[in-house]
């Protein structure tokens, strides 16, 4: 019998998952990580993953499937890998996706090592994606649930991790996990979605920042697009691409924030149409289906997790380095952010931005 | 080959004698201890005969000298918060060690931050052990208590404490012992020991949890840390726990008759146990003291470069409980404090696995745990 550790976060998806995968005859393992730091006060709060709750759920749920279960300890991993790169993006004006490192870094890496230690041939998560396997490769593929798709978190998956990797709900939609949770006697069926950052409980990252991480938060000036001073600000890690709110400036018209300028300290503001660009440089690039990509390459890309994939092309810049253009200039184009390349349902790839510009 | 349970530090499986003499006291004979009637009385002498036994196996002098608490962890914190409020206009400086239990720990943090004592944690050497000199060299114009347990439940180590006593006492000093591991394993005679207070905790030789005992020496003052009724001379507000202080009773009397047969049973296994674990691992090393200064029951080895929790994970799954660092409240493993006091670099440390012997276990167990381990570590070697 094939061993499986499941990812149970005490969450609805993966504590079906758990059920599923025991269904289908596999020896399924629990396993939780503690990656909650120290010095974040740990609140109860119920729609957060990771929490001493959120523990206590995933274990009362392996303990309703009879299925043994483990609490990881991967606080140092977790600091260093994701947290300490969160607050290093910020520090830079960047915007980072920490689910996306964690995944690449923690999730699939460091718990799935734990996995392969404790005897799993696989690991598997409550992920809304599907793989498959395809010319003698692993491709990623959008879920059977196109609202609660979560493969734009899941591009950085390399093939050996493809390789292991089991998503149980690549073929249900949330109502029906949520209808089997019920069936299941699971009470966590009507638990809120975690939607936030889970090491940040209170979903307040600038919070987190200041208490944590006071020393990033150094004030500047806002600037327009000309240079000129039009206001202060309190530190870049407190603004975010196309913000219009908090800026504390009255210009007659409505103005957003267009740039975060880290060699300056500046936060650049401007109207709308300059939160607009034609394209962008991505870095860290990782592709799926294929090693590499070829030339030029129509693709339809997402900027963000929450938006839609659109048209556009990519093309190499440099070695690590990919051009993407965009057939309609896409607004608020954010540093730190991922972008996922897919081909209908089917992920390439994607990299991180580095920087968005305009075809002027 | 069955379930394998090597954490008898954690806890023990209840003696059927205990068990037996338990029954009686949740139907027949359930009164209230501190009732005037008859049926009252009955129940209060058999608490009576409990803490005789109780007072027996530590060699107290009378038993009202025993209080009986709902564990250890109580009795610990009966001990240091008690006898620092009461002593709080003498002085306000408490000396621990760095590698007490949290019970022990986390009273002294409380009193600290909640009503300004000061405290000063002793280092200890590679064995973890309290020299005697180093607590001399502590001690201030305005200490009031010294705590420092009598065996470490991570590692083993038994501490000197009739010496640490005799500096306590020199200097007019309160001194508590935390011996909850030690009940059962070695003898424990409060007077010889010259100690003032001693915890105790009824589930860790063989007696039902929720129950433990604080030995106080007669003269000596607690504020009670429970407001309530006058129970246990008004030390220990609160119905008695009947049923299962009977249990620590008749547990405290079978291990003060067994001690010397069950301690040599340890002894054996312990030193077999260690010996093939040093043949059969190179790149490992034996955390805590020498053998002579080890708790019977107690191993800790460090494998280096490898993960505990995979080791124990393995174990685990392989049906053989053992136990690792400190459980923090997620349930997850952290470096324990006690690896980190005696200065076991990160490498071992990260590795380290204890093991707890326990009546039951055989030499054929040992030999199939260490077997099992040869096979764990030898796949998360290869897997590096």
């Amino acid at each position: 019998m094939k061993k499986v550790m499941i990812a149970m976060s005490g969450g609805v998806d993966s504590s079906v998952a758990a059920a599923l995968l025991k269904e289908e005859g596999y020896e399924v393992i629990g396993g939780t990580m503690h990656i909650f730091p120290d010095y974040e006060e740990a609140t109860d709060r119920e729609d957060h993953c990771c929490s001493y709750s959120a523990v206590r759920d995933a274990k009362r749920v392996a303990q309703k499937l009879d299925i043994p279960h483990f609490v990881f300890n991967l606080q140092e991993k977790f600091q260093k890998k994701v947290i300490d790169y969160f607050v290093d993006e910020y520090s830079q004006g960047r915007t980072p996706n920490p689910c996306v490192m964690c995944n690449k870094e923690i999730k699939f890496e460091a718990l799935h090592r734990k996995a392969i230690e404790i005897g799993c041939d696989y690991i598997a998560s409550g992920h809304y994606a599907k793989i498959e396997k395809e010319n003698g490769r692993y491709i990623l593929k959008k879920g059977l649930d196109e609202n609660k798709d979560q493969s734009y978190m899941l591009y950085v998956l390399n093939q050996e991790q493809l390789s292991q990797t089991l998503f149980p709900l690549s073929e249900y939609t949330k109502d029906e996990i949520r209808a089997k949770a019920k069936d299941l006697g699971f009470e966590i069926h009507d638990k809120a979605e975690s939607q936030e950052i889970c090491f940040v409980p209170d979903d307040d990252y600038v919070r987190f920042l200041d208490t944590n991480y006071p020393e990033i938060s150094k004030p500047g000036l806002i600037l327009d697009s000309e240079g000129n001073q039009v206001g202060t600000h309190k530190g870049l890690s407190h603004y975010t691409i196309g913000q219009r709110r908090g800026l504390g400036i009255s210009m007659g018209y409505p103005i957003y924030v267009t740039e975060l300028d880290y060699e300056n300290n500046a936060v650049i503001v401007g109207k709308d149409e300059a939160v607009f660009s034609e394209g962008l440089i991505a870095e860290g690039v990782n592709f799926i289906p294929f090693k590499d990509i070829d030339g030029r390459m129509e693709v339809e890309a997402q900027i963000r997790y929450n938006s839609y994939p659109v048209k556009a092309y990519i093309n190499k810049s440099a070695a690590d380095e990919l051009k993407v253009e965009f057939e309609k200039a896409q607004r608020a184009i954010t540093p730190g952010q991922s972008v996922v390349f897919y081909l209908g349902d089917l992920v390439l790839g994607g990299g991180i931005i580095k920087k968005s510009f305009k075809n002027s | 080959m069955n379930d394998i349970y090597l954490d008898h530090a954690a806890t023990t499986p209840v003696d059927q004698e205990v068990i037996k003499a338990m029954q009686p006291f949740y139907k027949d004979i359930f009164a209230n201890p501190a009732s005037s009637h008859l049926p009252g009385q009955k129940a209060d002498a058999a608490l009576e005969n409990a803490r005789e036994t109780v007072a027996e196996l530590v060699g107290a002098r009378k038993a009202e000298e025993i209080v009986f608490t709902a564990g250890g962890t109580e009795a610990d914190n009966l001990a240091l918060k008690g006898a620092a409020m009461a002593l709080a206009e003498q002085g306000q400086h408490i000396i621990t060690s760095s590698v007490e239990h949290h019970a022990v720990l986390n009273s002294c943090k409380y009193l600290k931050k909640n009503l300004g004592f000061k405290t000063t944690y002793l280092d200890v050497d590679q064995d973890g052990l309290v020299e005697p000199q180093e607590l001399l060299n502590n001690i201030r114009e305005d200490t009031i208590l010294i705590s420092i347990m009598f065996a470490n439940n991570e590692i083993g180590s038994i501490q000197p404490i009739k010496e640490l006593a005799a500096v306590a006492k020199d200097n007019d000093i309160l001194f508590h012992t935390d011996a909850v591991q030690t009940a059962g394993q070695l003898k424990i005679d409060v007077k010889d020991l010259g100690v003032d207070l001693l915890s105790l905790s009824a589930h860790k030789f063989n007696g039902p949890k929720g129950v433990g005992a604080l030995f106080v020496r007669k003269g000596v003052e607690l504020i009670p840390q429970m407001s309530g009724g006058s129970q246990e001379r008004k030390r220990r507000a609160g119905t008695a726990n009947l049923a299962a202080a009977v249990g620590m009773g008749k547990a405290a009397e079978i291990a003060a008759a067994n001690l010397s047969k069950k301690r040599k049973k340890l002894i054996s296994l312990r030193d077999y146990f260690i010996s093939q674990l040093r043949s059969s691992f190179e790149n490992s090393k034996i955390n805590g003291p020498s053998n002579d200064q080890r708790l019977p029951a107690n191993i800790n080895i460090a494998f280096k470069d490898l993960d505990a929790e995979s080791i124990l994970f393995n174990l685990s799954l392989n049906n053989i409980a053992a136990a690792a660092g400190s459980a923090c409240a997620s349930g997850s493993l952290s470096v324990s404090h006690v690896l980190k006091a005696i200065g076991l670099s990160k490498e071992y440390a990260n590795g380290s696995i204890r093991f707890s012997l326990g009546n039951n276990n055989t030499k054929e167990e040992i030999d199939y745990v260490v077997e099992n381990l040869k096979e764990i570590t030898a796949r998360l070697n290869s897997l590096k």
